[in-house]
Parts: C-alpha cells; structure tokens; sequence
C-alpha cells in the first residue's frame, strides 16, 4: 500500500486535545482553531534542540566522570570516589554482579546514550534511508532505557540521607553527583526532544520541518 | 469518520496562523552554552588551584596508600600521595604526592618531610591518631629560598621544627653518654630544649652533641654558660661519700642535658647560634672554678696507697685544693725498697681565691726559683702530705697536707721535677704504732705472778669464809634455845596480863563495885553539904526533930 503521512496530506494534529486540522497555506506558527495550542507537522526545531541538549550533555559527561561522586568521611579519614573508582572498588573487592551492574548503568548506559542519540542525529540530517527500522527501534530503547541510568544518583541521595553520624562517618555527595544528573536528564530532554517520525521523512524524500 | 483518507474529509478546520518571534528557538543553546561554561570554568578552577607535584623518597613505604595517604602541616590537609613506587635501586620507596597550590612556596631546599606513624618512645607516645587512619606525611617548611621539588624523608620525626622558636647549639664531650635525639636539656630542673643530632667526629676523638634551646630560655645560654651530663642517677662514691644526682624522673629514664652559668661569673651576653660549648660529665666538674694556675707536686709514699685513686682530693684542713693525676710504684735500688710517687695538681688559685676575701693574699711567685722558694719555706713551716682515710666504710683515701711543726726536717731537691713534697704517716699508721706499743706493753706484764697473787688471796679468802661459817653454826647450836625459852616466858606473863584485863576477870568486877561505893558516898556527901547549907545551925544544935505535917 502507499503510505501516506499526515504531513503529506497536509494535515495536522493538536497535540493537546487531538482536533485535526487543515495546513493551509502556511506551513510554520499555526494555533489550534480549538484550543489555541500551536500546532506542528513535525516537533519544532528538534534537531537542533537535541543537538544542543547533546551537546551540554556531552560536556558534562566530563566532569561527571572526573570528580567524586560521593565523598565518605569516616574516623579514619576521608575517601572520594569517582563513578570509575566505585566500579573498580567493587571489581577488586569480588563483588563483581555489583560492579557490572553500576558500570552499565552508569558508564555504558550514558556514554551509549549519548553516542546512539549522536548518530540518530547525524543519520537524520545526512538524510540516510538506512534501516529506518532499526533505527527507531533504537529511539524506543533509549527512550525506555535513559530514566534507569540514574543508580549512581539514588544510590549517593540514599546514602548521603542515612549515612550521617556527625564524626563517625558521614556520606556527602560530590561535584560529580550534579553533572552525573545534569547528563542524564539532558539526555533525556535530548532524547524526547528528537522526533522520530524524522527518520521516516527522509525515506518519503520529503522534507517534514 | 470511519474513513480517515483526507481528501474525504473536506470541512476540516484550517489552522490558525499565529506568527512566533523568531529567536525563540535559539534560546535551547543556551543551555549548552551554560554547560560549556561551567565545564570549562569546572577545568580552570582544576588547571589553577593543581598545586606542584614532588617526590618524597622513604626509607619504607610501611602504611603510605597512592590516594589515601595525606601530606599534612599542622594537621591541615595541604596534599596527596598520587603514586608509590620502588626507586630504581630498589633502596628507597618514592611517593610521588600533589600538593595544595599554596604550598609551592614551602617547597624549599631544606624543607623536611617525615612520616608519622605511632611512635612509642621513653619521652612519650605520639602519632597515636594514626593508628587507625595509617600514617600521614608531615611537612617542616624550610626557611630557604631556593625551591625544591624531590625530597629525602627523615626517618624518624625531627626533634625541632622550623618554626621554634630559639637556638642551637653544639656540645663536644668524650662520650656520647645516654644522650640520645630527643633527650631533654635542662634549665634549672626545667625542660628548655632537646638534643636534636649526635655525631662521631670526623677523627673519631669525639662526639659532637646538637641541642635546641626553646626561646625564651636560649637568652639563658651565655659564653659563661657550662653544661653537664644529667643523665640519669649520677651516684658518686668517693672521699666525699655517697653523692646522688638527678635532674628529673624522665631524665632518670631516658637521660639528660643540663646547663647554668658560672654562679660567680657575672652577667655576659647570650651566646651565638651553634656556640660551641663542652660537655662536662658532671655537675661538679661543670662548675669547678677554672684553675688556671697548676703546680704540679709529688709526694712519695712507703706505705700502701690502697683506697687511692686518680681524681681523689687533696684536701688543705677539708679545703679541696688539687687532686691526684698519677699513682705509680718506684723501685729505689739503694734501699732496696718500693716506693708509691703519687703526683698531685694543686691549684693554689683556690686558696688564693679564699684569702681575697679577708687574709692578706700571698704574692704568686712567677719565676721557678720564687716558686721554689716558696715550696721550701712552706715546707720548712712543716707543710707535709699525708695519707687519710675519706670513709672507713669504703676505704677510699685522699691525700691531706697540712702543717706538721714536729715533722722532721726535709730539704726540697730543684734537681727533681715534679718537686717532692714530705709525707708524714698517715693518722691510721699512727693509730697502728701506738696500738703496737700498748700490745708490747702489755706483753711486759707478769701474768704468772699476779696469778699466783690471785691464787694467795683466794685462798685466804677461802679460809676466812669457813671460820664465818663454823661461828654460825654455832650460833645455832648455842644461843637459838635460849631465845625459844625466854620468849616462852614472855609469852606467858603477856597471857596472865591478858587474863587480868579480861571484861570478865574478878578485877574488874570489884573495881565496879568499888566506883559504885564511891559515887553513892559522894551523893550523900552532896545530900549532907545541901543541908549544911539550908540549915547550918545544926552543926551546932544537931538535926531538929522531924517536923510532923
């Protein structure tokens, strides 16, 4: 069958209450005749929202993974730890499911994240017809996948709330914890704001802004 | 609306157009662009504040963690230890450790590093904290200028820190003694300073001991300033007795440095950073005065010079005034005798110094002839050596000189130096002539006679008591029956007398009735005086008739 898309026929849904309606001539700053939502063919400038959210992601990976994430103060002097320290703690101390467990969803989950979200991307501007398919089965995982990306972040408040027992020992979250969450949520943000229907668009040969 | 083709749906809604302002969808890079500020202000703030990086060299890497082990000034947290490794030799352990930004100026050439660990030692416990947290580096910031970035640790914490305030000094002695680094040095029994190093001297002919004297103590060390070994007990047991000396109980422990100025010196001023001072062995030895003139004598003696020693007093009436450096045993092949020179110092500064005070001082002889001219008229005065017993319970001796006026003659010899000064036997040699003479004496008495004497005597004593004794017996036999019999009598005349005053005795019965005669008589005499007295005319008429009523 030919496929046709909303878009191709020139009509458009309120994303708020789903009353459809007819492009006409104007393409861009359209408001819903109903409820005065603006209404879109496609999300706006979701490319490059989520290239700039990428971006900022992609800085703050940096000092997430270089500062502590959680500074321990305990009777025999202090301890940070940055995500990779904590992940090789736990590797060298045998309790190696821990360790796989707190690398994937803290090191492999983000950094994957961030490069997937990259080559959606790229893939959608450069206009590839490659495995559309594929591809936004990609975006479904990411999107399921980024929320659980944040172990390091509940593990550090978690402890950081109970462990606190003034000089004995103390839990206080680091630098690191900030720009950890601060990646993980512009990751989401990064994520929900590409429009997968993008990928699909190339493949009609038509542009869908 | 069951069919959603669009052409078949022709009265759909037509959007409303609202035109947006343009620039609205630029503002998502701004949060990128926060981002990349904060991430490269996050890497300024990281690229500034890195402090330098420098190695410390160890003796042993025991408890030093890459990571954990901290570089602490004042217990103040200024680094890390990034990396340990073994230095190529393999000698020496090499942390190499970032400091704070702050503390590149405390990097200098003589800045010293150490680890602190627990540390049990006589003076004390220290580092105890690091029991359980392991050991941290501690940093002595040097005073230098050039800076310095691979550093030797010590071994063991220093003693002294930059930053104390006060002086070194260095002291020379024979012997190291108990003065181990970290012993304290002493102020009129108050702790001022520690020994800080010790070491052998090049020649091996000493041991030069570096101490540190605290301000504002250090003032007290001046050019007069004398220091001695208050290590431990000090006992002495010579002439003098039994002599104990000790600073303090640590000091007992662990051994001591004391010092203090001459006590007659006067004021001078401090002394100079790294003065170099000796170590005496004693207090005494430390404030002897200085003898600066020293006349060198010996005297020889026949008899024994057991309880002797080198160092032993001579004393001038219980005035110390030298002291014996020499004790030998001289062979005289004339007499074919042994013979004990023992040479003595004496130092007549100290009479001298003495006789200031009141007594016309005697004139120092400067030239050899005055001096021996001096030594003959003293010695024509009687001034003779003689050996005395300090202390009979050890028999330690000293030698005393005085003024022996019946000693006989003796006549100095130039020829011979040291000059000889005559000895008189001693007190004890004295005691044992005259004890001789009394055993010879009595050796003279003719015990044989006195006891035949004695044999006499007894025997007439003998006799004498047996006369007594016949005498005695009879007493006994002769006199003692008639004393029984008389006293018989006595007794009876005593019974009859007895019986003659009995309450019941017929005497006593009639001599009642007797006074009872006499008081009725004396009452009718009284009745007949009554009337007499009433009616006297009848003494003359006779009693009238009586008168009927």
């Amino acid at each position: 069958m030919t496929a046709v898309t909303a878009a191709q026929a020139g009509l458009l849904a309120c994303h708020a209450c789903g009353l459809v309606h007819r492009a006409g001539h104007a393409a861009h700053d359209l408001d819903c005749a109903r409820c005065g939502a603006s209404l879109h063919f496609r999300k706006p400038d979701s490319i490059a929202r989520s290239w700039a959210l990428l971006v900022a992601a992609y800085v703050l990976i940096i000092p997430a993974n270089l500062l502590p994430v959680m500074e321990t103060g305990s009777l025999f002097g202090s301890e940070v730890d940055t995500i990779m320290s904590g992940v090789i703690f736990l590797w060298t101390s045998g309790s190696w499911p821990l360790a796989v467990i707190v690398f994937i969803a803290s090191i492999a989950v983000p950094f994957s994240k961030l490069g997937a979200l990259t080559y959606l991307l790229v893939s959608v501007q450069r206009r590839s017809t490659w495995a559309p398919k594929e591809r936004t089965r990609l975006y479904r995982v990411l999107e399921r996948v980024g929320r659980w990306s944040m172990i390091d972040i509940y593990v550090a408040a978690i402890l950081t709330a109970l462990v606190q027992f003034g000089g004995l020992m103390s839990i206080k979250a680091g630098p690191g914890a900030i720009a950890f969450g601060t990646v993980v949520v512009l990751t989401m943000f990064a994520a929900e704001s590409f429009d997968p229907r993008l990928i699909w668009d190339t493949t009609e040969g038509k542009n869908g802004r | 609306m069951a069919d959603r083709h669009a052409p078949e749906l022709p009265d759909l809604p037509e959007a409303v157009s609202a035109p947006k302002p343009r620039w609205a969808p630029q503002l998502i890079w701004i949060i990128p662009i926060v981002a990349v500020l904060a991430g490269a202000w996050l890497a300024a703030k990281a690229i500034l504040e890195r402090g330098p990086t420098i190695t410390i060299s160890f003796q042993t890497g025991d408890g030093l963690e890459a990571g954990k082990t901290r570089i602490k000034y004042r217990d103040v947290e200024i680094g890390l230890v990034k990396e340990i490794a073994l230095a190529p030799d393999r000698k020496r352990v090499v942390a190499t450790a970032e400091l704070a930004k702050d503390a590149a100026d405390s990097l200098v050439e003589d800045t010293r590093f150490w680890a602190v660990r627990p540390r049990i030692t006589a003076s004390g416990v220290s580092g105890l904290g690091t029991l359980l947290s392991g050991p941290y580096i501690a940093i002595d910031p040097g005073r230098k200028k050039e800076a310095r970035r691979d550093f030797v640790a010590l071994d063991v914490p220093p003693v002294v820190t930059h930053e104390d305030p006060g002086r070194g000094f260095v002291l020379r002695a024979d012997t190291l003694g108990s003065h181990d680094v970290g012993v304290p040095v002493y102020f009129r029994r108050l702790a001022v300073g520690e020994v800080v190093s010790r070491e052998l001297d090049r020649d091996g002919q000493g041991v030069s001991i570096k101490i540190f004297v605290r301000a504002p103590y250090d003032q007290y060390v001046t050019a007069n300033t004398r220091f001695w070994n208050a290590s431990g007990i000090d006992v002495t047991l010579g002439a003098d007795g039994l002599q104990v000396q000790t600073e303090s109980l640590v000091s007992i422990l662990i051994g001591g440095i004391a010092f203090q100025a001459l006590p007659d010196a006067g004021a001078s001023p401090a002394a100079d950073a790294n003065h170099v001072f000796n170590l005496f062995q004693t207090r005494e030895a430390a404030m002897k005065r200085p003898d600066l003139a020293i006349e060198h004598f010996v005297l020889i003696f026949k008899q024994s010079v057991r309880g002797l020693s080198v160092g032993a007093p001579v004393e001038f009436r219980g005035v110390n005034i030298g002291e014996v450096v020499r004790i030998g045993a001289e062979f005289d092949p004339k007499s074919f005798n042994f013979v004990q020179p023992v040479e003595v110092h004496l130092y007549p500064d100290r009479l001298r110094a003495r006789s200031a005070t009141g007594g016309a001082a005697l004139p120092a002889p400067t030239t050899p002839e005055a001096r021996l001219k001096r030594a003959q008229l003293f010695v024509d005065k009687g001034f003779r050596g003689q050996l005395r017993t300090g202390n009979l319970l050890t028999g330690q001796s000293y030698i005393g000189v005085d003024f022996f006026p019946d000693a006989p003659k003796a006549k100095l010899d130039p020829s011979r130096l040291p000059l000889e000064v005559p000895t008189v036997p001693s007190q004890f040699e004295e005691l044992e002539a005259s004890v001789a003479s009394i055993v010879k004496k009595l050796d003279k008495v003719q015990y044989e006679q006195i006891g035949a004497d004695v044999r006499k005597v007894l025997a007439t004593l003998d006799q004498t008591l047996r006369s007594t004794d016949v005498l005695v017996k009879r007493l006994d036999a002769e006199t003692t029956p008639e004393l029984n019999r008389a006293l018989d009598e006595a007794r009876k005349a005593l019974k009859t007398a007895d019986g003659a005053l009995a309450a019941e005795s017929p005497l006593q019965t009639d001599l009642r009735d007797a006074l009872r005669e006499i008081t009725r008589a004396a009452a009718s005499i009284r009745v007949l005086a009554d009337y007499l007295d009433r009616q006297p005319q009848s003494l003359l008429f006779g009693k009238p008739a009586e008168e009927p009523k």
